[in-house]
């Protein structure tokens, strides 16, 4: 009896204990998300006047000269950037972890040296890669010539056709730390058993890997893919830092990030804009719940009903 | 039964080829660095004309680091970089443990909805909602302040900080808890006695809320970007704008910044990677 009373209304511990957390999480975060949201239906008419505008903005977004070509770019450069980390970045991290898992004390070595890079800033990062790419230091060059490539070399960073892959190869080299962690976690997670059953049946490490560890992290597969979308598509920092707000050469590594910065901001010659800015978080806001509600729905769901 | 494959010379590959493909990789991830912290104890001379070589007795120059300290204000960067990273962590440590402890520990009606509510914020990026923010920050007349960033880091930390914490405390055995009950200990003393049992947890988030903070460019850009309150993402960022042609700086400066992280790094590293793993081998 006094427990179905307890249950009809919350003791003012629990309050306390939630309280703090819940007011700085709604008012820093949840607040300003839904204004941001809100305001992409508005307009600044003048100074600090706002009027409901509807659709308007979205609808420049995609029409207007001044924003639509530079959203469609931003949109497909993302997606690239996107495609980059996700056939490079991540089978690599799953290589990189299947080989480490294998356990050993060089191997500790081996992981502490390769996760670095990922607890470095992001700017820094940028900066050294700028500095070793440079032709005028030659360093780059240097190290292909001394495997024989170096008739490869360019400045890959300044033409528009290699600079976004360039900065996005320079991203999955910072980051694959993290889904080699992750998969790191996975497969050491694996009982032995299960492994040990497959070779003594003969099977090569090759053929127990896809066919005993593989399935079994299928979950973490699909944790590191959401990852990296919502990553991707909140991605902004490397690209300002060696490309500058304007992502350039020629806009050719403006994703949304930089995108929306330049428009919430302005630039040059262009007066920022708090309402089409708005607007472009929300299309970013908008992506990255789909990629989440698509994972969880689809791929979480079926993972949860395969592994039982 | 089919035998194993055991010719030496398969065997030799399958326990070489491993270490080299790691030995190679390993090589491709500290070289960048190693270029730069090497070359940064070189005179310009020597950066240009011999790159790949240690610094000696000739080369060796700290010019580059003399012009950092003469014109940028790193001890500030540091200092502001180090007050936020601090204070955001103790706070978001302190109300996240307070928040993860009654979600685990008690039955309220909602208390699967609030789960949900604090769930959202580890998927959608708290930089979505800048536009709000800034203007939040202005109305309290936060804008240039740390107090601001602070704030910002808090909430960006506690969802996922909450959501680690309660699946910790909920492993917490029942009976320590009912044993300090009966003897007529508060709730908030048993929360004092459940922290010190979740402690490794704790220090787990704790390196992984710090590194974001610490590394972060967005918010001391749009938040925060006077001089006073630039934090060493910022501060390195805006120097390295303002001195590209001098290498010397540049490699100095580039140094400087990676330092601290890299021997906060190389003394956490195995709690670090331990934590991730723990779940997995629990």
């Amino acid at each position: 009896m006094q427990s179905s009373k307890r249950r009809s209304q919350i003791p003012v511990h629990v309050l306390v204990f939630l309280a703090p957390a819940v007011l700085l999480y709604t008012l820093f975060m949840v607040v300003p998300l839904i204004n941001s949201l809100r305001l992409s239906f508005f307009e600044i008419v003048n100074q600090n006047q706002q009027s409901f505008a509807g659709l308007q903005n979205y609808i420049k977004l995609f029409t207007d000269s001044n924003f639509a070509p530079f959203f469609w770019r931003a949109l497909r450069n993302n997606f690239i950037f996107f495609a980059v980390h996700m056939l490079v970045q991540n089978p690599i991290g799953l290589l990189l972890a299947a080989l480490l898992a294998e356990g050993g004390r060089v191997r500790d070595f081996f992981r502490t040296i390769i996760f670095m890079p990922t607890v470095l800033s992001v700017v820094i990062i940028g900066f050294v890669w700028q500095l070793i790419l440079n032709p005028l230091w030659g360093v780059a060059e240097s190290m292909l010539k001394a495997v024989g490539l170096g008739a490869w070399f360019g400045p890959w960073l300044g033409k528009p056709e290699t600079a976004l892959v360039t900065v996005a190869l320079i991203s999955v080299w910072q980051f694959v730390g993290i889904p080699m962690i992750l998969f790191y976690a996975a497969l050491i997670g694996i009982p032995d058993e299960l492994t040990e059953a497959a070779r003594v049946d003969g099977a090569t490490a090759w053929d127990t890997f896809w066919r005993v560890k593989f399935p079994l992290i299928l979950p973490t597969v699909g944790i590191v893919g959401i990852l990296t979308f919502v990553g991707n598509f909140n991605a902004f920092d490397l690209i300002y830092t060696m490309k500058g707000a304007n992502a350039g050469p020629d806009f050719s590594t403006d994703i949304m990030g930089t995108f929306f910065y330049r428009t919430f901001f302005g630039q040059q010659l262009q007066l920022g804009n708090p309402t089409m800015g708005a607007t472009v978080a929300a299309m970013m806001f908008l992506i990255i719940l789909a990629g989440v509600l698509i994972y969880m729905f689809l791929w979480a769901r079926r993972i949860q009903t395969y592994e039982m | 039964m089919k035998t194993v494959s055991s010719s030496r010379p398969w065997q030799f590959i399958e326990r070489f080829i491993p270490l080299l493909i790691l030995t190679v990789y390993s090589v491709i991830a500290l070289f960048p660095i190693v270029m730069i912290l090497m070359n940064s104890f070189k005179a310009k001379k020597a950066i240009f004309g011999a790159p790949f070589a240690f610094p000696n007795a000739e080369t060796f120059s700290l010019i580059g680091y003399q012009t950092v300290t003469d014109r940028a204000n790193f001890q500030n960067y540091f200092l502001n970089s180090a007050i936020v990273t601090f204070v955001a962590l103790l706070l978001t440590l302190l109300i996240g443990a307070m928040a993860a402890f009654a979600l685990a520990e008690y039955d309220f009606p909602g208390n699967a909805l609030m789960v949900l509510y604090l769930s959202i914020g580890i998927m959608i990026p708290i930089r979505l909602g800048t536009v709000g923010i800034l203007r939040l920050m202005v109305s309290l007349k936060l804008v240039n302040t740390l107090t601001g960033l602070i704030l910002i880091y808090v909430a960006q930390s506690l969802p996922l900080t909450i959501f680690i914490l309660s699946q910790f405390m909920r492993q917490v055995p029942k009976d320590l808890k009912d044993a300090a009950r009966i003897d007529g200990a508060s709730e908030y003393r048993i929360f004092g006695m459940v922290l010190p049992l979740v402690r490794p947890a704790l220090g787990a988030i704790g390196i992984f809320t710090m590194i974001p903070i610490w590394n972060d460019l967005w918010f001391p850009l749009i938040i925060s970007p006077s001089s006073k309150t630039a934090t060493v993402t910022l501060g390195v960022q805006q120097f390295l704008g303002q001195f590209v042609s001098d290498w010397n700086a540049v490699l100095a400066s580039l140094t400087l910044a990676m330092i601290p992280i890299l021997i906060l790094y190389i003394i956490f590293s195995r709690q670090m990677i331990r934590s991730i793993t723990a779940g997995a081998i629990k």
